[in-house]
Protein backbone atom coordinates (compact mmCIF):
# COMPACT_ATOMS: atom_id res chain seq x y z
CA UNK A 1 0.00 0.00 0.00
CA UNK A 2 1.41 3.55 -0.95
CA UNK A 3 2.25 5.68 1.92
CA UNK A 4 -0.58 7.92 2.92
CA UNK A 5 0.60 11.47 2.21
CA UNK A 6 -2.49 12.87 4.39
CA UNK A 7 -1.09 14.00 8.15
CA UNK A 8 -5.12 13.27 9.38
CA UNK A 9 -7.56 10.54 7.53
CA UNK A 10 -10.98 9.50 8.53
CA UNK A 11 -11.98 6.39 6.75
CA UNK A 12 -15.52 5.36 6.45
CA UNK A 13 -15.68 7.09 10.12
CA UNK A 14 -19.15 6.03 11.43
CA UNK A 15 -20.73 7.57 14.77
CA UNK A 16 -23.42 5.87 15.91
CA UNK A 17 -25.73 5.30 19.33
CA UNK A 18 -27.90 2.52 20.49
CA UNK A 19 -31.63 4.20 20.42
CA UNK A 20 -33.81 4.77 23.16
CA UNK A 21 -36.76 3.09 22.73
CA UNK A 22 -38.29 -0.10 23.57
CA UNK A 23 -38.05 -2.91 21.05
CA UNK A 24 -36.03 -0.77 18.41
CA UNK A 25 -33.07 -1.84 17.81
CA UNK A 26 -32.04 0.52 15.86
CA UNK A 27 -29.24 2.87 16.00
CA UNK A 28 -28.61 6.88 15.80
CA UNK A 29 -26.39 8.08 13.34
CA UNK A 30 -24.26 10.57 14.20
CA UNK A 31 -22.35 10.50 11.33
CA UNK A 32 -22.37 8.41 7.95
CA UNK A 33 -19.42 7.07 6.81
CA UNK A 34 -17.67 10.10 6.82
CA UNK A 35 -14.31 10.45 4.59
CA UNK A 36 -12.00 12.73 5.04
CA UNK A 37 -7.99 13.78 4.50
CA UNK A 38 -6.23 16.54 6.09
CA UNK A 39 -2.79 17.63 4.52
CA UNK A 40 -0.36 18.76 6.89
CA UNK A 41 -0.18 22.54 7.33
CA UNK A 42 -3.83 23.05 6.22
CA UNK A 43 -5.95 25.52 8.55
CA UNK A 44 -9.23 24.16 7.89
CA UNK A 45 -12.46 24.90 9.33
CA UNK A 46 -15.67 22.92 9.98
CA UNK A 47 -19.22 24.53 10.27
CA UNK A 48 -22.78 22.72 10.24
CA UNK A 49 -25.66 23.10 11.30
CA UNK A 50 -26.83 22.31 15.06
CA UNK A 51 -26.11 18.89 16.34
CA UNK A 52 -24.66 17.59 12.81
CA UNK A 53 -21.53 15.84 14.63
CA UNK A 54 -18.32 18.93 13.76
CA UNK A 55 -17.49 18.63 17.60
CA UNK A 56 -17.93 14.86 17.44
CA UNK A 57 -15.43 14.91 14.22
CA UNK A 58 -12.84 16.87 16.61
CA UNK A 59 -13.15 14.65 19.43
CA UNK A 60 -12.45 11.61 17.03
CA UNK A 61 -9.24 13.39 15.93
CA UNK A 62 -8.49 14.15 19.88
CA UNK A 63 -8.56 10.59 20.63
CA UNK A 64 -11.94 11.86 23.00
CA UNK A 65 -14.20 9.49 21.49
CA UNK A 66 -13.66 6.71 19.23
CA UNK A 67 -15.79 5.97 15.58
CA UNK A 68 -18.22 2.75 15.93
CA UNK A 69 -16.85 1.81 12.53
CA UNK A 70 -14.02 3.37 10.67
CA UNK A 71 -10.84 4.52 11.73
CA UNK A 72 -9.09 7.91 12.34
CA UNK A 73 -5.55 8.01 11.14
CA UNK A 74 -2.58 10.16 12.40
CA UNK A 75 -0.02 9.80 10.56
CA UNK A 76 -0.78 6.89 9.30
CA UNK A 77 -1.39 5.26 12.55
CA UNK A 78 -4.79 4.98 14.25
CA UNK A 79 -6.12 7.23 17.03
CA UNK A 80 -5.70 5.31 20.81
CA UNK A 81 -6.24 8.24 23.11
CA UNK A 82 -5.50 11.24 23.93
CA UNK A 83 -1.94 12.22 23.70
CA UNK A 84 0.68 14.98 23.70
CA UNK A 85 0.60 15.35 19.70
CA UNK A 86 -2.61 16.82 19.07
CA UNK A 87 -3.48 20.03 21.15
CA UNK A 88 -6.66 21.73 22.08
CA UNK A 89 -8.56 24.40 23.08
CA UNK A 90 -12.07 24.24 24.25
CA UNK A 91 -14.58 27.08 24.27
CA UNK A 92 -14.91 26.89 28.41
CA UNK A 93 -13.21 24.90 30.58
CA UNK A 94 -9.69 25.13 28.75
CA UNK A 95 -7.78 26.40 31.47
CA UNK A 96 -6.84 24.78 35.44
CA UNK A 97 -8.97 27.39 37.42
CA UNK A 98 -6.66 26.17 40.55
CA UNK A 99 -3.25 27.31 38.77
CA UNK A 100 -1.81 30.79 38.11
CA UNK A 101 -1.65 32.19 34.24
CA UNK A 102 2.13 31.19 33.85
CA UNK A 103 1.35 28.07 35.69
CA UNK A 104 -1.07 27.35 33.25
CA UNK A 105 1.38 28.20 30.59
CA UNK A 106 4.10 26.23 32.18
CA UNK A 107 2.12 23.12 33.29
CA UNK A 108 2.99 21.04 30.03
CA UNK A 109 6.98 21.60 29.31
CA UNK A 110 7.29 21.33 33.38
CA UNK A 111 5.51 18.26 33.04
CA UNK A 112 8.27 17.15 30.07
CA UNK A 113 11.42 18.30 32.03
CA UNK A 114 10.52 16.21 35.10
CA UNK A 115 9.99 13.37 36.63
CA UNK A 116 7.50 12.51 39.14
CA UNK A 117 9.61 11.28 41.76
CA UNK A 118 10.84 14.79 41.37
CA UNK A 119 8.04 16.53 41.50
CA UNK A 120 6.51 14.73 44.81
CA UNK A 121 9.85 15.27 46.58
CA UNK A 122 10.04 18.38 45.20
CA UNK A 123 13.79 18.59 44.72
CA UNK A 124 16.12 21.43 43.86
CA UNK A 125 16.27 20.29 40.31
CA UNK A 126 13.30 20.54 40.03
CA UNK A 127 12.38 23.73 41.51
CA UNK A 128 15.17 24.81 39.07
CA UNK A 129 13.55 23.08 35.98
CA UNK A 130 10.16 24.90 37.45
CA UNK A 131 11.49 28.75 37.46
CA UNK A 132 13.11 28.43 34.02
CA UNK A 133 9.50 27.27 32.96
CA UNK A 134 8.02 29.88 34.80
CA UNK A 135 9.91 32.18 33.30
CA UNK A 136 9.69 31.16 29.77
CA UNK A 137 5.71 30.92 30.25
CA UNK A 138 6.14 34.52 31.42
CA UNK A 139 8.23 35.53 28.11
CA UNK A 140 5.47 34.24 26.14
CA UNK A 141 2.58 35.91 28.13
CA UNK A 142 3.84 39.46 26.62
CA UNK A 143 4.18 37.78 22.89
CA UNK A 144 0.71 36.56 22.70
CA UNK A 145 -0.98 39.88 23.99
CA UNK A 146 -0.75 40.10 27.80
CA UNK A 147 0.51 42.34 30.59
CA UNK A 148 3.49 41.27 32.07
CA UNK A 149 1.73 41.59 35.26
CA UNK A 150 -0.97 39.21 34.30
CA UNK A 151 1.13 35.72 34.61
CA UNK A 152 0.55 35.87 38.54
CA UNK A 153 -3.12 35.97 38.40
CA UNK A 154 -5.82 33.05 38.42
CA UNK A 155 -7.83 32.80 35.22
CA UNK A 156 -10.88 33.77 36.75
CA UNK A 157 -9.34 37.49 37.24
CA UNK A 158 -8.97 38.02 33.18
CA UNK A 159 -11.40 38.43 30.61
CA UNK A 160 -13.06 35.97 28.65
CA UNK A 161 -10.70 36.80 25.54
CA UNK A 162 -7.42 37.35 27.78
CA UNK A 163 -8.34 33.48 29.17
CA UNK A 164 -8.53 31.88 25.26
CA UNK A 165 -5.14 33.62 24.79
CA UNK A 166 -3.69 31.66 27.93
CA UNK A 167 -5.06 28.89 26.38
CA UNK A 168 -3.74 29.15 22.82
CA UNK A 169 -0.46 29.49 24.40
CA UNK A 170 -1.11 26.64 26.77
CA UNK A 171 -1.46 24.33 24.32
CA UNK A 172 1.16 25.82 21.84
CA UNK A 173 3.86 25.40 24.72
CA UNK A 174 4.00 21.86 23.48
CA UNK A 175 4.42 22.93 20.11
CA UNK A 176 1.58 20.14 18.92
CA UNK A 177 1.84 19.05 15.25
CA UNK A 178 -2.14 19.36 15.55
CA UNK A 179 -4.10 22.06 17.25
CA UNK A 180 -7.86 21.37 17.49
CA UNK A 181 -9.85 24.18 18.37
CA UNK A 182 -14.08 23.50 19.30
CA UNK A 183 -15.65 26.98 19.13
CA UNK A 184 -12.67 28.79 20.60
CA UNK A 185 -14.06 32.29 20.09
CA UNK A 186 -17.53 31.14 20.11
CA UNK A 187 -18.02 33.14 23.94
CA UNK A 188 -16.31 35.94 22.78
CA UNK A 189 -17.97 39.77 21.84
CA UNK A 190 -17.45 40.66 18.20
CA UNK A 191 -14.37 43.02 18.45
CA UNK A 192 -12.08 40.67 20.81
CA UNK A 193 -13.33 37.63 18.44
CA UNK A 194 -11.71 39.47 14.95
CA UNK A 195 -8.55 40.18 17.42
CA UNK A 196 -8.39 36.52 18.55
CA UNK A 197 -8.75 35.18 14.77
CA UNK A 198 -5.66 38.01 13.94
CA UNK A 199 -3.75 35.98 16.60
CA UNK A 200 -4.32 32.42 15.98
CA UNK A 201 -3.58 33.31 12.36
CA UNK A 202 0.01 34.77 13.70
CA UNK A 203 0.25 31.69 15.62
CA UNK A 204 -0.04 29.18 12.78
CA UNK A 205 1.75 31.46 10.43
CA UNK A 206 4.66 31.12 13.04
CA UNK A 207 4.49 27.74 14.22
CA UNK A 208 3.60 25.80 10.85
CA UNK A 209 1.12 23.50 12.42
CA UNK A 210 -2.19 21.75 11.14
CA UNK A 211 -5.59 23.52 12.31
CA UNK A 212 -9.02 22.01 12.68
CA UNK A 213 -11.17 24.95 13.50
CA UNK A 214 -14.80 23.91 14.68
CA UNK A 215 -17.10 26.84 14.63
CA UNK A 216 -20.69 27.98 13.98
CA UNK A 217 -19.80 31.20 12.72
CA UNK A 218 -19.36 31.08 9.10
CA UNK A 219 -17.72 34.37 8.53
CA UNK A 220 -15.11 33.43 10.94
CA UNK A 221 -14.48 29.67 9.34
CA UNK A 222 -14.13 31.43 6.02
CA UNK A 223 -12.10 33.75 6.88
CA UNK A 224 -8.97 32.04 8.96
CA UNK A 225 -9.60 28.54 7.35
CA UNK A 226 -7.78 27.59 3.86
CA UNK A 227 -10.56 24.70 3.65
CA UNK A 228 -13.49 25.01 4.86
CA UNK A 229 -15.74 22.07 5.25
CA UNK A 230 -19.71 21.86 5.62
CA UNK A 231 -20.64 18.75 7.06
CA UNK A 232 -24.66 18.54 7.53
CA UNK A 233 -27.18 15.93 8.37
CA UNK A 234 -30.10 17.67 6.34
CA UNK A 235 -29.12 15.76 2.39
CA UNK A 236 -30.75 13.52 0.88
CA UNK A 237 -29.93 10.66 -1.93
CA UNK A 238 -30.03 10.90 -5.25
CA UNK A 239 -33.80 9.96 -5.38
CA UNK A 240 -35.11 12.75 -3.14
CA UNK A 241 -35.22 10.74 -0.05
CA UNK A 242 -33.85 11.65 2.86
CA UNK A 243 -30.59 10.31 4.67
CA UNK A 244 -29.48 9.32 7.88
CA UNK A 245 -26.44 10.99 9.80
CA UNK A 246 -24.50 13.97 9.11
CA UNK A 247 -21.59 14.05 6.07
CA UNK A 248 -19.55 16.33 4.23
CA UNK A 249 -21.96 18.43 1.90
CA UNK A 250 -19.53 21.26 1.28
CA UNK A 251 -15.68 20.95 0.65
CA UNK A 252 -13.69 23.96 -0.75
CA UNK A 253 -10.38 25.71 -0.66
CA UNK A 254 -11.09 29.95 0.30
CA UNK A 255 -9.89 32.32 -2.30
CA UNK A 256 -7.56 35.24 -0.73
CA UNK A 257 -4.28 33.87 0.08
CA UNK A 258 -3.27 32.79 3.57
CA UNK A 259 -3.51 34.64 5.77
CA UNK A 260 -6.37 36.83 4.16
CA UNK A 261 -5.98 40.37 4.41
CA UNK A 262 -8.70 41.78 6.82
CA UNK A 263 -10.53 43.74 3.72
CA UNK A 264 -11.27 40.67 2.18
CA UNK A 265 -14.40 40.63 4.06
CA UNK A 266 -16.13 43.29 2.31
CA UNK A 267 -14.87 41.83 -1.50
CA UNK A 268 -18.16 40.75 -3.41
CA UNK A 269 -16.08 37.02 -3.59
CA UNK A 270 -15.60 36.62 -0.04
CA UNK A 271 -19.40 37.39 0.64
CA UNK A 272 -20.80 35.22 -2.52
CA UNK A 273 -18.77 32.30 -0.97
CA UNK A 274 -20.37 32.53 2.37
CA UNK A 275 -23.79 33.07 0.54
CA UNK A 276 -23.07 29.63 -1.20
CA UNK A 277 -21.96 27.88 1.61
CA UNK A 278 -24.39 29.22 4.17
CA UNK A 279 -27.30 27.62 1.85
CA UNK A 280 -25.36 24.65 1.04
CA UNK A 281 -24.42 23.15 4.85
CA UNK A 282 -26.21 25.45 7.28
CA UNK A 283 -30.05 25.62 6.14
CA UNK A 284 -31.74 22.70 7.55
CA UNK A 285 -34.67 23.44 5.23
CA UNK A 286 -32.24 22.81 1.79
CA UNK A 287 -32.04 18.69 1.48
CA UNK A 288 -29.41 19.26 -1.01
CA UNK A 289 -28.63 15.89 -3.31
CA UNK A 290 -25.99 14.04 -3.24
CA UNK A 291 -24.60 14.73 -6.32
CA UNK A 292 -25.01 18.79 -5.96
CA UNK A 293 -22.40 18.62 -3.25
CA UNK A 294 -20.39 21.48 -3.74
CA UNK A 295 -16.79 19.23 -3.33
CA UNK A 296 -14.24 20.80 -5.55
CA UNK A 297 -11.39 21.35 -3.23
CA UNK A 298 -8.47 19.24 -4.38
CA UNK A 299 -8.54 16.48 -1.72
CA UNK A 300 -12.52 16.58 -1.43
CA UNK A 301 -13.84 12.89 -1.66
CA UNK A 302 -16.52 11.55 -2.99
CA UNK A 303 -19.05 11.02 0.09
CA UNK A 304 -20.19 7.29 0.10
CA UNK A 305 -23.38 7.10 2.96
CA UNK A 306 -24.78 4.22 3.69
CA UNK A 307 -28.78 3.70 3.73
CA UNK A 308 -30.53 2.91 7.07
CA UNK A 309 -31.10 -0.74 5.88
CA UNK A 310 -27.12 -0.67 4.91
CA UNK A 311 -26.65 0.21 8.31
CA UNK A 312 -28.12 -1.73 10.47
CA UNK A 313 -26.94 -4.68 8.49
CA UNK A 314 -23.86 -3.90 8.52
CA UNK A 315 -24.21 -3.08 12.40
CA UNK A 316 -25.77 -7.02 13.07
CA UNK A 317 -22.95 -8.28 11.39
CA UNK A 318 -20.47 -6.79 13.63
CA UNK A 319 -22.45 -7.62 16.00
CA UNK A 320 -22.65 -11.09 15.53
CA UNK B 1 -41.43 47.97 61.65
CA UNK B 2 -43.77 48.12 58.22
CA UNK B 3 -39.98 47.23 56.07
CA UNK B 4 -39.40 44.15 58.56
CA UNK B 5 -40.94 41.52 56.24
CA UNK B 6 -39.04 42.95 53.06
CA UNK B 7 -36.89 41.11 50.87
CA UNK B 8 -35.29 44.51 50.33
CA UNK B 9 -34.97 45.68 53.82
CA UNK B 10 -31.40 46.76 54.58
CA UNK B 11 -31.29 47.59 58.52
CA UNK B 12 -28.00 49.25 59.63
CA UNK B 13 -25.07 47.48 61.04
CA UNK B 14 -26.15 48.68 64.32
CA UNK B 15 -30.09 46.97 63.97
CA UNK B 16 -28.55 44.01 62.88
CA UNK B 17 -25.64 43.78 65.42
CA UNK B 18 -28.70 44.44 68.44
CA UNK B 19 -31.50 41.87 66.28
CA UNK B 20 -28.61 39.39 66.53
CA UNK B 21 -27.60 39.79 69.82
CA UNK B 22 -31.61 39.43 70.91
CA UNK B 23 -32.09 35.23 71.02
CA UNK B 24 -28.90 34.78 72.79
CA UNK B 25 -29.77 37.56 75.22
CA UNK B 26 -33.32 35.78 75.62
CA UNK B 27 -31.84 33.09 76.22
CA UNK B 28 -29.50 34.29 79.21
CA UNK B 29 -31.84 36.32 80.40
CA UNK B 30 -34.14 33.53 81.04
CA UNK B 31 -31.92 31.60 82.47
CA UNK B 32 -30.40 34.19 84.87
CA UNK B 33 -34.20 34.31 86.25
CA UNK B 34 -34.75 31.19 86.45
CA UNK B 35 -31.18 30.52 88.12
CA UNK B 36 -32.26 33.55 90.69
CA UNK B 37 -35.64 32.68 91.74
CA UNK B 38 -34.51 28.66 92.19
CA UNK B 39 -31.82 29.96 94.67
CA UNK B 40 -34.49 31.75 96.76
CA UNK B 41 -36.19 28.76 97.28
CA UNK B 42 -33.00 26.69 98.09
CA UNK B 43 -29.50 27.98 98.50
CA UNK B 44 -28.50 25.16 97.37
CA UNK B 45 -30.02 23.96 93.95
CA UNK B 46 -27.76 22.36 91.73
CA UNK B 47 -29.59 22.33 88.55
CA UNK B 48 -29.31 26.44 87.41
CA UNK B 49 -26.13 27.26 89.26
CA UNK B 50 -25.30 31.17 89.30
CA UNK B 51 -23.11 32.63 86.93
CA UNK B 52 -20.27 32.64 89.57
CA UNK B 53 -21.04 29.07 90.64
CA UNK B 54 -19.97 28.15 87.37
CA UNK B 55 -16.73 30.34 87.23
CA UNK B 56 -16.19 29.11 90.47
CA UNK B 57 -16.06 25.60 89.01
CA UNK B 58 -14.19 26.07 85.94
CA UNK B 59 -11.25 28.04 87.91
CA UNK B 60 -11.06 24.71 89.60
CA UNK B 61 -11.30 22.73 86.66
CA UNK B 62 -8.97 24.97 84.76
CA UNK B 63 -6.68 25.73 87.31
CA UNK B 64 -6.41 23.45 90.46
CA UNK B 65 -5.22 20.32 90.13
CA UNK B 66 -7.51 17.17 91.38
CA UNK B 67 -7.25 14.16 93.32
CA UNK B 68 -4.81 12.68 90.81
CA UNK B 69 -2.54 16.18 90.80
CA UNK B 70 -4.34 16.60 87.32
CA UNK B 71 -5.52 19.94 85.24
CA UNK B 72 -8.53 18.65 85.10
CA UNK B 73 -9.84 21.16 81.53
CA UNK B 74 -6.87 21.29 80.23
CA UNK B 75 -6.39 17.46 80.22
CA UNK B 76 -9.76 16.69 79.39
CA UNK B 77 -9.31 19.15 75.86
CA UNK B 78 -6.08 17.62 75.51
CA UNK B 79 -7.19 14.04 74.90
CA UNK B 80 -10.48 14.46 72.89
CA UNK B 81 -8.37 17.20 70.75
CA UNK B 82 -5.93 14.49 69.89
CA UNK B 83 -8.60 11.80 69.32
CA UNK B 84 -10.76 14.09 67.22
CA UNK B 85 -7.11 15.15 65.50
CA UNK B 86 -6.38 12.04 64.63
CA UNK B 87 -9.67 11.11 63.20
CA UNK B 88 -9.68 14.16 61.24
CA UNK B 89 -6.31 12.86 60.08
CA UNK B 90 -7.79 9.88 59.00
CA UNK B 91 -10.64 11.30 57.34
CA UNK B 92 -8.79 13.33 55.18
CA UNK B 93 -7.49 10.30 53.29
CA UNK B 94 -11.66 9.57 51.83
CA UNK B 95 -10.62 12.59 49.48
CA UNK B 96 -7.87 10.86 47.33
CA UNK B 97 -9.75 7.51 47.51
CA UNK B 98 -12.99 9.65 46.58
CA UNK B 99 -11.19 11.29 43.97
CA UNK B 100 -9.80 7.86 42.77
CA UNK B 101 -13.68 6.56 42.66
CA UNK B 102 -14.67 9.58 40.43
CA UNK B 103 -11.82 9.13 37.98
CA UNK B 104 -11.52 5.41 37.39
CA UNK B 105 -14.17 3.50 37.18
CA UNK B 106 -11.98 0.39 37.81
CA UNK B 107 -11.52 2.12 41.55
CA UNK B 108 -15.20 3.42 40.98
CA UNK B 109 -16.41 -0.63 40.85
CA UNK B 110 -14.29 -1.58 43.75
CA UNK B 111 -15.08 1.03 46.40
CA UNK B 112 -18.36 2.75 44.96
CA UNK B 113 -20.87 0.42 46.30
CA UNK B 114 -19.55 -1.05 49.49
CA UNK B 115 -19.11 2.57 51.03
CA UNK B 116 -22.55 3.70 49.72
CA UNK B 117 -23.81 0.97 51.92
CA UNK B 118 -20.95 1.56 54.75
CA UNK B 119 -22.42 5.38 55.05
CA UNK B 120 -25.44 3.70 55.38
CA UNK B 121 -24.22 2.14 58.62
CA UNK B 122 -25.36 3.49 61.71
CA UNK B 123 -22.29 4.65 63.17
CA UNK B 124 -23.45 4.18 67.41
CA UNK B 125 -25.23 0.87 66.65
CA UNK B 126 -21.66 -0.31 65.76
CA UNK B 127 -20.16 0.72 69.00
CA UNK B 128 -20.48 -2.06 70.92
CA UNK B 129 -19.11 -4.40 68.14
CA UNK B 130 -15.95 -2.00 67.82
CA UNK B 131 -15.67 -2.15 71.64
CA UNK B 132 -15.64 -5.80 71.40
CA UNK B 133 -13.20 -6.05 69.01
CA UNK B 134 -10.61 -2.90 69.45
CA UNK B 135 -11.22 -2.81 73.37
CA UNK B 136 -12.26 0.35 75.19
CA UNK B 137 -9.30 2.02 74.11
CA UNK B 138 -8.62 5.40 72.15
CA UNK B 139 -8.64 3.11 69.22
CA UNK B 140 -12.13 2.01 69.38
CA UNK B 141 -13.64 5.94 70.14
CA UNK B 142 -11.35 7.01 66.83
CA UNK B 143 -12.83 3.76 64.55
CA UNK B 144 -16.47 4.99 65.35
CA UNK B 145 -15.99 8.36 64.17
CA UNK B 146 -14.31 7.14 61.10
CA UNK B 147 -17.01 4.48 60.52
CA UNK B 148 -19.04 7.86 60.86
CA UNK B 149 -17.68 10.08 58.61
CA UNK B 150 -15.03 8.71 56.34
CA UNK B 151 -17.80 7.34 53.94
CA UNK B 152 -19.60 10.44 53.60
CA UNK B 153 -16.77 12.38 52.62
CA UNK B 154 -15.44 9.93 50.36
CA UNK B 155 -18.79 9.87 48.78
CA UNK B 156 -18.27 13.89 48.14
CA UNK B 157 -15.49 13.56 47.04
CA UNK B 158 -16.33 11.24 43.99
CA UNK B 159 -19.41 13.39 43.46
CA UNK B 160 -17.27 16.28 42.77
CA UNK B 161 -14.11 14.89 40.96
CA UNK B 162 -17.32 13.45 38.47
CA UNK B 163 -18.37 16.97 38.01
CA UNK B 164 -15.47 18.44 37.07
CA UNK B 165 -15.44 18.68 33.32
CA UNK B 166 -14.23 16.28 31.16
CA UNK B 167 -12.30 18.85 28.88
CA UNK B 168 -9.75 19.44 32.18
CA UNK B 169 -9.63 15.39 32.03
CA UNK B 170 -8.86 15.89 27.92
CA UNK B 171 -6.96 19.35 28.42
CA UNK B 172 -4.50 17.55 30.83
CA UNK B 173 -3.70 14.64 28.87
CA UNK B 174 -2.68 17.00 25.56
CA UNK B 175 -0.55 18.56 28.26
CA UNK B 176 1.27 14.85 28.51
CA UNK B 177 -0.08 14.47 31.84
CA UNK B 178 -0.43 10.62 33.26
CA UNK B 179 -3.72 9.46 34.78
CA UNK B 180 -2.28 9.85 38.16
CA UNK B 181 -1.22 13.57 37.58
CA UNK B 182 -4.40 13.86 36.20
CA UNK B 183 -6.19 12.89 39.81
CA UNK B 184 -4.18 14.04 42.29
CA UNK B 185 -2.26 17.15 40.45
CA UNK B 186 -5.18 18.24 38.18
CA UNK B 187 -8.63 17.36 39.77
CA UNK B 188 -7.53 16.60 43.63
CA UNK B 189 -6.83 20.13 44.15
CA UNK B 190 -9.61 21.61 42.36
CA UNK B 191 -11.95 19.99 44.52
CA UNK B 192 -10.02 20.36 47.96
CA UNK B 193 -11.33 23.61 48.88
CA UNK B 194 -15.03 22.30 48.59
CA UNK B 195 -13.84 19.09 50.95
CA UNK B 196 -12.62 21.59 53.11
CA UNK B 197 -15.80 22.19 53.71
CA UNK B 198 -17.82 19.13 53.99
CA UNK B 199 -15.07 18.66 56.69
CA UNK B 200 -16.61 21.78 58.19
CA UNK B 201 -19.71 21.04 57.91
CA UNK B 202 -19.11 17.53 59.50
CA UNK B 203 -17.56 18.75 62.47
CA UNK B 204 -20.39 18.02 64.69
CA UNK B 205 -21.21 14.61 63.34
CA UNK B 206 -17.16 14.45 64.33
CA UNK B 207 -17.65 15.88 67.94
CA UNK B 208 -21.10 13.52 68.22
CA UNK B 209 -19.32 10.54 67.82
CA UNK B 210 -16.64 11.45 69.91
CA UNK B 211 -18.34 12.14 72.84
CA UNK B 212 -20.75 9.28 72.63
CA UNK B 213 -17.47 7.28 72.72
CA UNK B 214 -16.04 9.05 75.60
CA UNK B 215 -19.00 9.22 77.39
CA UNK B 216 -19.42 5.19 77.19
CA UNK B 217 -15.75 4.36 77.99
CA UNK B 218 -12.47 6.76 78.63
CA UNK B 219 -10.53 7.56 81.69
CA UNK B 220 -10.23 11.05 80.33
CA UNK B 221 -11.81 13.44 77.84
CA UNK B 222 -14.25 16.41 77.26
CA UNK B 223 -17.30 13.76 76.77
CA UNK B 224 -16.21 12.03 79.72
CA UNK B 225 -16.08 14.30 82.35
CA UNK B 226 -19.74 15.99 81.79
CA UNK B 227 -21.01 12.26 82.16
CA UNK B 228 -19.01 11.72 85.47
CA UNK B 229 -19.73 14.76 86.90
CA UNK B 230 -23.44 14.02 85.82
CA UNK B 231 -23.54 11.52 88.58
CA UNK B 232 -23.50 14.76 91.02
CA UNK B 233 -25.44 16.97 89.34
CA UNK B 234 -22.47 19.53 89.07
CA UNK B 235 -23.99 22.03 86.36
CA UNK B 236 -21.39 24.17 87.19
CA UNK B 237 -19.08 22.15 85.47
CA UNK B 238 -21.29 20.65 82.93
CA UNK B 239 -22.91 24.09 81.49
CA UNK B 240 -19.12 25.79 80.91
CA UNK B 241 -18.17 22.29 79.55
CA UNK B 242 -20.62 22.46 76.88
CA UNK B 243 -20.16 26.22 76.26
CA UNK B 244 -16.17 25.24 76.24
CA UNK B 245 -16.62 22.70 73.49
CA UNK B 246 -19.44 24.61 71.63
CA UNK B 247 -17.00 27.25 71.23
CA UNK B 248 -13.66 24.99 70.28
CA UNK B 249 -15.98 23.76 67.47
CA UNK B 250 -17.06 27.02 66.58
CA UNK B 251 -13.52 28.82 66.41
CA UNK B 252 -12.37 25.38 64.24
CA UNK B 253 -14.67 26.43 61.57
CA UNK B 254 -13.81 29.65 61.90
CA UNK B 255 -10.24 28.82 61.43
CA UNK B 256 -11.28 26.24 58.21
CA UNK B 257 -13.47 29.18 56.46
CA UNK B 258 -10.44 31.34 56.78
CA UNK B 259 -8.21 29.20 55.49
CA UNK B 260 -10.26 28.43 52.48
CA UNK B 261 -11.15 32.40 51.86
CA UNK B 262 -7.54 32.98 52.10
CA UNK B 263 -5.64 30.03 50.23
CA UNK B 264 -7.92 29.13 47.62
CA UNK B 265 -9.16 32.47 45.80
CA UNK B 266 -10.34 31.26 43.22
CA UNK B 267 -12.82 28.73 44.65
CA UNK B 268 -16.77 29.37 43.09
CA UNK B 269 -15.00 32.09 40.55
Amino acid sequence: MAANPYLISLQGVEVSYPKNGHGDSGRSIILNNVRLNIRAGEFLSLVGPTGCGKSTILRLILGAQFPTRGQVLVDGQPVSGVDRDRGVVFQRYSLFPHLTVVENIAYGPLLERTSMPQRLLCTPAYRRTRRESLAEAQEYLVRIGLNPWDGDKFPYELSGGMQQRVAIAQALMMQPKILLMDEPFGALDHNTRLAMQLLILEQWEDYRMTIIFVTHDLEEACYVGTRVIGLSQYWSDDNGKPGIGAVIVTDLPTPGGHPKPTAIRATAEFNALLEQVRHDALDPTNRQRLRQFNLIHQDALKPEPLSAAEVSEAKEGTDA
Amino acid sequence: MRSFFRTDAQPSVVATSLLSILLFGLLIGAYLAGSYYRHQENPQDKVMPTVSEMLDGMKRAAFEPDRNGDLRLWVDTFASARRFGIAIGVVLLAIPLGVGMGLFPYVEAVFYRFIVFFDKIPALSVLPILFIIFGLDELSKIALIVIGVFPTVALEAHLRAKSIPREQIHKAQTLGASEHEIAYRIIMPQIFPKMLDTIRLNLKAVMLLLIAGESLAATVGLGYRIFVVRRYVAMDIIIPYVLWMTGLLFLTDWFIQWVIRRRYVWVDK
